[in-house]
């Protein structure tokens, strides 16, 4: 098992640049390893070029230098729709599709991939217990769902047709703090049972603590250091005891984890 | 002989001119869809079309109506007959609510939901297909509500050039002096452009996302 994980990387991102066509680089010299079942947590302030790095990884954005692997295979070759198939995607906003019930916005990548109308609704069925949700939500719309609920059905539709690399993008940035910590919780128990290889992307220091294997912190377009949570609080490194230092609040969480 | 009398009795030329009238709209109107819709699309996925596009149709829009008509008079085929002639300038008049609400409706579709369907997988088609113009469609159809509405007005333009249509009523009204048989194109005119809008905007209703 610890050999697998260390041989290869799931996603790989080799001397990466991301140039926006005005030239303003938003990227620059990323090397990063993802390895497979680990929540890897970018970490960073408003316009690190975390959601940059993600959005590279379903190659919603392609590099203009370097390249990014994905199961070894680079994103630019690769199918970008079967690679964007593979790949569960959750956002923010999460983006549910306002003329679908519930049923039809999980189910829609397995319907476009083919599946049986019947093989759909029991997968729905699944994903919604999975989430957290009552079966009975499937027939309602998207506007008559609160926050929390949207983002599990969100995160449900990622879900769907199974796929092996999760990408978050601040996907709980936008509920309230009590949703949040309770989605949070959910996040980790659904990890356990699931095993996916997460990618997430917050600006909240007590998130990425609390559901990191490992946290990667950027700032200006640059990977500043990849650290499990125990060892980012205790970095030496100025720009990692700044970001600590700033959520004073994080000390709680960080004694917890010290202690299991 | 009041109004009432002269609808009684002309009730047959009445129907006829009417449907006369619908059939210049409803001819217009549709083919002023079949090509409005794919340009609106075109203008909202390429923005370099846009502003041609857009532009072009606003140009049109400007043109004088009667002027219009002379303007497509040496039109072969087209300046053959008098409905085709009436038809192709009330579709050009159509072309801009329809090109415009297309771009607005498909650019003004939540740009999350956007983003997750191409992170989801969807091909552009796809996109198209089941997110954006099925959001886009109740701003769509309030263009084509639009371009209905202008189009039952305009076309009693049309009788000028012979295409028919309730200027007939109108333009021998004018002629004769006689307000009775101006009013007997006009009304029609008139309920036939409020019928299509209520319809259409009932219709509209219906659709829009909520």
């Amino acid at each position: 098992m610890e050999r697998t994980l260390a041989s290869a990387p799931v996603i790989e991102f080799r001397d990466v640049a991301y140039v926006l066509p005005n030239g303003k680089p938003l990227l620059s010299e990323l090397n990063l390893k993802v390895q497979r079942g680990e929540t890897l947590v970018l970490l960073g302030r408003s316009g690190s070029g975390k959601t940059t790095t993600l959005k590279l990884i379903n190659r919603l954005l392609a590099p203009s230098g370097g390249e990014v692997l994905v199961n070894g295979a680079s994103t630019v070759v690769t199918d970008v729709i079967r690679l964007r198939r593979s790949i569960g995607y959750v956002i923010q906003d999460v983006g549910l599709f306002p003329h679908f019930n519930v049923e039809r916005n999980i189910g829609l990548v397995p319907r476009i991939e083919g599946w049986e109308a019947e093989r759909i609704h029991n997968r729905v069925e699944e994903l919604l217990q999975l989430v957290g949700l009552e079966a009975k939500i499937a027939e309602r719309y998207p506007h008559q769902l609160s926050g929390g609920q949207r983002q599990r059905v969100g995160v449900a539709r990622a879900l769907a047709a199974d796929p092996a690399i999760l990408l978050m993008d601040e996907p709980f940035g936008a509920l309230d703090a009590l949703t949040r910590d309770e989605l949070q919780r959910e996040f980790l128990s659904l990890k356990q049972r699931l095993n996916k290889t997460v990618v997430f992307v917050t600006h909240d220091l007590r998130e990425a603590l609390r559901l990191a294997s490992r946290i990667a912190l950027m700032d200006a377009g640059r990977l500043i250091t990849v650290l499990p949570p125990e060892e980012f609080v205790r970095s030496g490194d100025p720009l990692v005891a700044a970001y600590v230092r700033s959520f004073a609040d994080g000390c709680d969480l960080v004694a917890n984890r010290g202690a299991s | 002989m009041n109004l009432y009398h002269f609808f009684v009795e002309n009730h047959e030329q009445v129907v006829e001119l009417s449907l006369e009238h619908l059939w210049l709209v409803g001819i217009s109107t549709l083919i002023a869809v079949l090509i409005g819709i794919p340009l609106g699309i075109l203008s909202a996925r390429r923005p370099v079309w846009n502003r041609p596009v857009l532009g072009t149709a606003n140009i049109i829009q400007t043109i004088p109506s009667l002027a219009l008509f002379g303007f497509l008079l040496p039109v072969p085929w087209i300046g053959e007959r008098a409905d085709r002639l009436a038809i192709l300038a009330l579709t050009l008049y159509a072309l801009l609510p329809v090109i415009r609400n297309t771009y607005t409706g498909i650019r003004s579709v939540d740009p999350a939901v956007i983003e997750a369907g191409r992170g989801m997988g969807l091909t552009g088609r796809q996109l198209l297909l089941q997110v954006e113009l099925p959001l886009a469609l109740s701003v769509i159809l309030s263009g084509i509500r639009v371009a209905v509405v202008i189009s039952v007005g305009l076309a009693t333009i049309a009788a000028a050039i012979g295409a028919g249509g309730l200027g007939e009523f109108i333009f021998r009204g004018l002629a004769m002096v006689n307000n009775q048989l101006i009013l007997a194109g006009a009304i029609p005119a008139a309920v036939l452009a409020l019928t299509a809008d209520f319809g259409l905007g009932w219709l509209e209703k219906r659709l829009r996302p909520r």
